[in-house]
């Protein structure tokens, strides 16, 4: 009989305790997630620390990279990613948002579904297929039927000057418009989704148009979140590695012709650290590292602030 | 548009409502052609890959594909088998270290923990998950290549886990926050523990949401290339040793893909075949545990 209590007793304290092991666990998992953000930011100083300071702010405004003479500048690189991720995004955005706006307020539910979930898959073809298929059917096409086109019609303009290779800046802009509108498109979709029916019937009910309804009614309402969705795809387009390593030329050069062969930070970091020649080399790899990190952080926060501002907020955020 | 109905009325302040109603709906029909063009904008170029992809990859697939490992150049055959062996170690690895830390996480999350330290958590979780993988991949190489002195699998996994934790883990406690406190309540009532309640009833109860989180996580990481370029490396031999480097399947097809070789090519088109497939296999059946959840 008593062996029966004490059983039980020690039942109830292995209760006890195994909850406060339990959250023991779930509280260090948990905190994992600031641990690993503060160890990645952490590393990519510590990492690039003779970069930082061998060159400093130099290293920003720098045009020179030369692993033989062990001299780095990055703004070739930052030119690139500049140029092409703004360009991408100038184009995709009313791209996406047209898109968005047509599956959630004009096609017949059946139809916008399909199109949603037809989207919703593209936007999870990876990478590196898309350069495939950029590299292998779209740079020989671009040799051979835009670029002559663009050339013998707008040649004029310096966008369109100098030989065509097909991997270009042009190149790399076009992959990235494909790659990051199905992004920008269910994005913009959930925060449409999220706009209240009230706001729209109250639109309809006053005698708007369709149109009017989404210009007066929808976008209004929805303006925060279409920002974040934006962003976001900004910050995907700036991170993007593989696909437009594979067509945008590589070579670090500035040039104002979309006809040119470029070169992006997390490009040069594809093709180069896992052979640095020296430990300068490495470290300033991971200077540039640390810069993309930084702005992909903040383009990243500004963006889930914008998202998380939209609606329910936290629980909206965990979509993509 | 406005100087026309001014001209019209010239005494009255023109707004918005008071343009002609034919203009209107001209303007109305005009943007909805706009919006149906984008849409068509948007699918063309993404239909016109993957007809790309269905059409070079079963032309240049075979039976070859899967059992053999890359040949030589110039000889016939050859195949992508130890890549995409490569690629199930790797992402059973990543999925050992992620997934647990994303559940248990999210059960912080979700039954634990205070709103405000909460809240930061998952704004850090939302802003890791929008990290570009090739950062990743730099972490787990001066984390885990320089301190092993060589390049291995186990690094690539540890880079692959690093992406896959947010993911499980805000999806899983979107779930667990769907499961009704009455439940909970009922087992706690019943004398059953804490932890015993989160994990045989709560998260039993959320499971099928949960499958979906870890699917959508394991689609997600199975195509990355960035993060293996300097931590897994690639291999073109089979090697099963998670301490040396690993060949992995879109390693391969970056590799073969920027090769100067037509059967290097083709051989890529085949693992870009089998790559989409299975991501899309994984993400219907994502989907179907997703809608299955839903219901009950």
């Amino acid at each position: 009989m008593s062996d029966v209590t004490a059983s039980h007793r020690w039942k109830i304290e292995k209760g006890l305790s195994g909850d406060f092991i339990f959250k023991a666990v779930t509280v260090l998992f948990a905190f994992s997630i600031l641990v690993i953000l503060m160890l990645m930011l952490y590393e990519m100083v510590s990492q690039s620390l003779p970069s930082l300071r061998k060159f400093g702010s130099h290293f920003i405004t720098g045009m020179n990279w030369d692993a033989v003479q062990e001299d780095f500048g990055a703004l070739p690189f930052i030119y690139g990613s500049v140029v092409s991720s703004v360009l991408a995004l100038l184009i995709a955005t009313p791209l996406a948002v047209g898109t968005a706006l047509f599956i959630t307020e004009i096609a017949p539910r059946r139809l916008g579904g399909f199109a949603a979930s037809l989207v919703e898959l593209l936007a999870a073809i990876p990478s590196v297929i898309y350069g495939l298929w950029g590299i292998l059917i779209m740079t020989p096409w671009l040799q051979q039927s835009v670029q002559p086109f663009l050339q013998k019609y707008l040649g004029f303009l310096p966008f369109f000057d100098g030989p065509a290779y097909g991997v270009s800046m042009l190149a790399g802009v076009l992959i990235l418009v494909i790659m990051v509108v199905p992004i920008i498109t269910s994005i913009t979709k959930e925060v449409l989704t999220a706009v209240p029916r009230s706001q729209r019937e109250a639109a309809i009910a006053l005698g708007a148009t369709r149109w009017e309804m989404i210009r007066m009614a929808v976008l209004p309402y929805g303006k925060s979140g279409i920002l974040g969705a934006i962003i976001l795809g900004l910050g995907r387009a700036v991170g993007e590695t593989m696909a437009v390593t594979m067509v945008i030329g590589n070579d670090p050069k500035i040039s104002l012709s979309l006809f040119s062969p470029a070169y992006t930070m997390p490009s040069v970091i594809a093709n180069e650290f896992a052979e640095a020649s020296s430990p300068l080399h490495s470290a300033a790899l991971m200077h540039i590292g640390l810069l993309l990190l930084v702005i992909t952080l903040i383009i990243n926060a500004l963006a889930r602030l914008l998202l998380w501002s939209m609606s329910r907020g936290a629980a909206r955020g965990a979509k993509l | 548009m406005s100087s026309m109905t001014s001209t019209s009325q010239p005494a009255v302040e023109q707004t918005n409502n008071m343009r002609s109603l034919p203009l209107r709906h001209a303007k109305n029909t005009l943007m909805t052609i706009l919006m149906g063009g984008a849409l068509l904008a948007v699918l063309f170029p993404l239909g016109l890959i993957f007809v790309h992809i269905v059409k070079m990859g079963i032309s240049s697939i075979s039976l070859d594909f899967f059992m053999h490992i890359p040949k030589p150049t110039g000889e016939e055959g050859g195949g992508m088998a130890n890549g995409m062996f490569g690629s199930l170690v790797l992402i059973g690895m990543a999925s050992l270290m992620g997934i647990p830390v994303g559940i248990f996480g999210a059960i912080y999350l979700s039954e634990y923990g205070g709103s405000r330290i909460s809240t930061v958590i998952r704004f850090c979780a939302d802003v890791l998950s929008g990290i570009p993988s090739i950062i990743t991949g730099m972490v787990a190489y001066s984390l885990l290549v320089v301190p092993m002195k060589g390049f291995s699998a186990l690094a690539g996994a540890f880079a692959l886990a690093l992406i896959m934790i947010p993911i499980v883990l805000r999806t899983t406690e979107e779930q667990l926050k769907m499961v009704p406190t009455s439940l909970r309540e009922a087992s706690l009532a019943l004398g059953v523990p804490l932890w015993r309640t989160t994990l045989k009833v709560t998260l039993r109860s959320a499971l099928t949401g949960v499958m979906t989180g870890i699917l959508l996580a394991i689609a997600r990481v199975a195509g990355e290339t960035a993060p293996l370029l300097f931590t897994a490396l690639g291999n073109q031999f089979w090697s099963s040793s998670l301490t040396q480097p690993i060949a992995a399947l879109p390693l391969q097809i970056f590799s073969f893909a920027i090769a100067p070789y037509d059967d290097w090519h083709r051989l890529a088109w085949a693992g870009a075949l089998v790559l989409v497939v299975t991501m899309f296999a994984l993400s219907l059946t994502a989907r179907y545990f997703g809608r299955a959840g839903h219901k009950n």
